[in-house]
């Protein structure tokens, strides 16, 4: 166990206790939630709440960079914004902290839900991913995060 | 005028007689004739949706994606507390006890509905399985999965959950689920087209206010039982399309 500092993109900063032990991804499920086009929560569902670990009023407009994990490297988050303003869908892994400070895996795919033209806020679905997918993503991501710190 | 009406072809052979009870019911209270035109197979049934033959159908999420944003169907119901969920099973007697037991090489069982078979395919994902790497056997029906998947020629087949909880219990004793989906928000819905909305008496509301309170009546009640639901939900057009962008998200 151990506490970190993470910073987000919007310049604030937090300190989240990091416990390295994987909570696994639930058979059969799909986490779903949607975001204004800023980033704040609108809705989410059941199996959202479960993995999160959070409470319903704790996730409720809040950013969704509240489950960032620090082995997670800011380009991938930046790919993804950037992917998801242009209109386009964005697909990824992504390591997920938890309130109790555990983690989660998940193979993320990310829509704009465009209204008569305009973007006007993001649905993201999550399902389980293959361990190997993970393994590759662990290596990957460390060299990304390397490369950022340097 | 006629229209024609049509319930997506993954319905279950017990609800046949009830979804020609509700195109009757429907006649009466929206005082239209109504045609009902059933399908054995989605791709049949496609074409003449391409050929704009259908004014009214219960579709599934996937064909209700193409039916609203490319036909401009307007989205009225869904049954109540009722969503689309698959499931994968193997022989009971096959060592498979989860998805990450299956290998790639192996085969698949399926039926011809797309969108079962795309959430199957996600749920074999974690196994690193896809079409790429596996034999994917396609069957008219579900029972010709359970055959498949009996007779040992299939290794896992897909299912719809409600055609797998349909099934004989001869035929579920001999097979075994090793996961189901539980994804709650894509459901099945009951579609209008601009065609029907402008050439018959019933305006989008008017149609909105016979399903909805169908359930209130006796004889709608027991319609709705022979369908295998309670009632119908009012689906709205932004609900609609938060599903769509949903299935888009299903799709590669």
């Amino acid at each position: 166990m151990s506490d970190v500092k993470i910073s987000y993109y919007d310049g604030t900063k937090s300190v989240k206790t990091i416990v390295d032990e994987e909570v696994p991804y639930p058979d059969g499920k799909l986490i779903v939630s949607r975001t204004d086009t800023f980033g704040n929560m609108t809705h989410f569902n059941q199996a959202f709440v479960d993995m999160s670990g959070y409470g319903e009023d704790e996730l409720l407009g809040k950013s969704h960079y509240i489950l960032r994990h620090p082995d997670m490297p800011a380009a991938a988050f930046a790919d993804l914004w950037n992917t998801i303003k242009k209109g386009e869908k964005w697909k990824g892994y992504v390591k997920n902290l938890r309130k109790d400070g555990k983690y989660y895996w998940v193979y993320a795919v990310v829509v704009p839900n465009v209204r008569d033209g305009k973007i006007v806020g993001y649905a993201s679905v999550r399902r389980k991913p293959s361990r190997t997918k993970i393994n590759e993503c662990v290596e990957l991501y460390k060299t990304m995060l390397a490369e950022e710190q340097s | 005028m006629k229209f024609t009406m049509t319930v997506s072809p993954d319905f279950s052979p017990d609800h046949i007689a009830g979804w020609y009870v509700f195109n009757t019911w429907l006649q009466i209270q929206s005082e239209q004739s109504i045609h009902l035109e059933l399908y054995n197979s989605f791709e049949k049934q496609r074409e003449d949706i391409k050929a704009d033959k259908i004014d009214l159908i219960y579709a599934n999420p996937y064909d209700a994606s193409m039916l609203i944003r490319e036909k401009g169907f307007v989205a009225i119901a869904s049954p109540f507390q009722k969503s689309d969920e698959a499931v994968i099973c193997v022989n009971s007697e096959s060592d498979y006890t989860c998805v990450e037991d299956l290998k790639p090489g192996c085969t698949v069982a399926t039926a011809d509905d797309p969108q079962v078979s795309t959430i199957g395919m996600i749920m074999l994902e974690p196994a690193d399985l896809s079409s790429g790497n596996i034999t994917v056997d396609e069957f008219k029906n579900y029972v010709m999965v359970a055959k498949n998947l009996i007779s040992k020629k299939a290794d896992a087949g897909f299912f719809l959950k409600e055609a797998y909880d349909d099934m004989s219990k001869f035929i579920k004793s001999q097979i075994r689920l090793i996961v189901s989906s539980q994804i709650s928000i894509i459901r099945h819905t009951f579609l209008v087209s601009p065609n029907f909305l402008e050439n018959s008496s019933l305006d989008e509301q008017g149609v909105r206010n016979l399903l909805n309170s169908m359930h209130e009546t006796e004889k709608g009640a027991s319609t709705l039982k022979s369908l295998g639901f309670e009632k119908w939900d009012n689906q709205d057009h932004e609900e609609a399309e938060f599903m769509i962008d949903l299935m888009d998200t299903l799709i590669d």
